[in-house]
């Protein structure tokens, strides 16, 4: 769906649809050609897409494409719909923290011990936030709010722990 | 290296509340170190004791090789006046002042001239977004606004330690992003220790380093001390 809408930004070629998705999406991991062709091949057998002619003499990313109607259509609905709302339900905390208090182990220090490793990954990405360009700090915000939610969850399950551990052992 | 502050096993009980159990911790020269914890954990408490503004019951305060918690008042509040910046998190500014004049008052009160503490004070406006807001009074501002103006009073006079307890609480998160942005960046650039209570997250991300409080006892946590 994001190549689909850099061609309703403009017609582009291959290459240069992967040049800009690298840029703004790709967050160090960079498109495989193959998949860019790929998934244009899809789209064109799909109706989304038109593949103009391969231009000449200039090997073989020379077409470019051309986004078409219904693959307008589709975008513009993708992009004004809300996503489903579905907390990223950090499973793996729950699951660590619920084990350890069935087993009796100390589910205070993997707390302490996840905190901090949270609170790491903060200080990295308000650095990037604030020496990146404005897109990165964009991106570095998103994380940022997600990783509050987790720790503001970690301190209140810190607070809770002897009742919880009381209702997971009965 | 030695530490600049250095609090070793505080206690303090107010009446019958134990607001400080035992609470340890070290900051360096330059460093932030973000005081984080469950409200009433007892971080005010443990700030002002660093602060020299409470006096533990026991334990020892060490600034710059100094012990300041059997200093007289008067030692002190010298400390605080020459050595030491504050903000806080509301009902900072002299309502009957200006800006300016809330800005200039601790180079005010350590002796400076009037007219050379306006013109210290003068710089930080434009610096702070705040250009042309240098005569308002605090009832003048926004909130966000007062709050700008308070940290220029914190740092105006290059304390050596800026102690700022919730300086973002009352403040919306693109507010507060910004004055966190001021606030460790102008501490950097000055070379200023800073201890910061906050109980958000994405503030205490600003730090170097966080110290949970607990129940009156602060602990470094285990995690940190691994080298990044
Ligand atoms: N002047 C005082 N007189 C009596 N009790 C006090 C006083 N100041 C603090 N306390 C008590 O000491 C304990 C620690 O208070 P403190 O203000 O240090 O907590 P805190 O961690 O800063 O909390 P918050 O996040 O809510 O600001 C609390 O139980 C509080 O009620
Ligand atoms: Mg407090």
């Amino acid at each position: 769906m994001t190549l689909l809408g850099l061609l309703e930004r403009e017609p582009s070629h291959g290459y240069d649809l992967k040049r800009v998705y690298d840029e703004f999406f790709g967050r160090g991991k960079p498109l495989p050609f193959g998949q860019v062709y790929a998934t244009l091949g899809r789209l064109a057998r799909d109706g989304k897409v038109m593949v103009g002619e391969a231009e000449p003499g200039d090997g073989p990313d020379r077409k470019r494409y051309v986004i078409t109607e219904t693959g307008a259509t589709e975008f513009e609905s993708w992009l004004t719909e809300p996503v489903a709302p579905e907390p990223s339900l950090q499973t793996v905390l729950f699951t660590k923290v619920v084990l350890a208090l069935m087993l009796g182990r100390d589910a205070q220090q993997y707390l302490d011990a996840q905190r901090a490793a949270h609170l790491r990954r903060m200080r990295e990405l308000t650095e990037l936030r604030r020496t990146g360009p404005l897109v990165d700090a964009l991106l570095a915000d998103h994380g940022l709010f997600h990783l509050e939610a987790d720790l503001r969850w970690i301190d209140l399950t810190t607070a809770r722990l002897d009742a919880i551990a009381e209702a997971v052992r009965s | 290296m030695t530490a600049l502050i250095e609090a070793r096993d505080l206690t303090l009980t107010f009446g019958e509340t134990p607001a400080l159990r035992g609470a340890s911790l070290t900051a360096d020269a330059g460093e932030v170190l973000a005081l984080m914890g469950p409200s009433g954990s007892g971080k005010s408490t443990l700030l002002h004791c660093l602060a020299g503004i409470l006096t533990p019951d026991s334990g020892e305060v060490h600034f710059n090789g100094r012990r300041i918690d059997t200093m007289n008042e008067a030692q002190r509040s010298e400390l605080r006046r020459r050595t030491f910046g504050f903000v806080f998190q509301f009902g900072q500014l002299v309502p009957e002042l200006t800006a300016e004049e809330n800005v200039a008052l601790p180079l005010l009160f350590g002796g400076t001239r009037r007219a050379g503490a306006l013109a210290q004070a003068r710089p930080w406006f434009a610096r702070l977004g705040l250009d042309g807001m240098q005569r308002r009074r605090s009832g003048e501002l926004s909130g966000g606004q007062a709050q700008r103006v308070a940290l220029a009073r914190g740092l105006v006079a290059r304390p050596q330690v800026l102690f700022a307890d919730e300086p973002t609480g009352a403040l919306d998160s693109l507010t507060g992003e910004q004055v966190m942005e001021l606030l460790v960046g102008t501490a950097r650039e000055q070379g200023t220790t800073v201890i910061l209570v906050t109980h958000e997250p994405r503030v205490a991300a600003y730090a170097d380093r966080e110290t949970v409080v607990r129940d009156g006892k602060a602990s470094t946590l285990a995690a940190e001390r691994i080298a990044p």
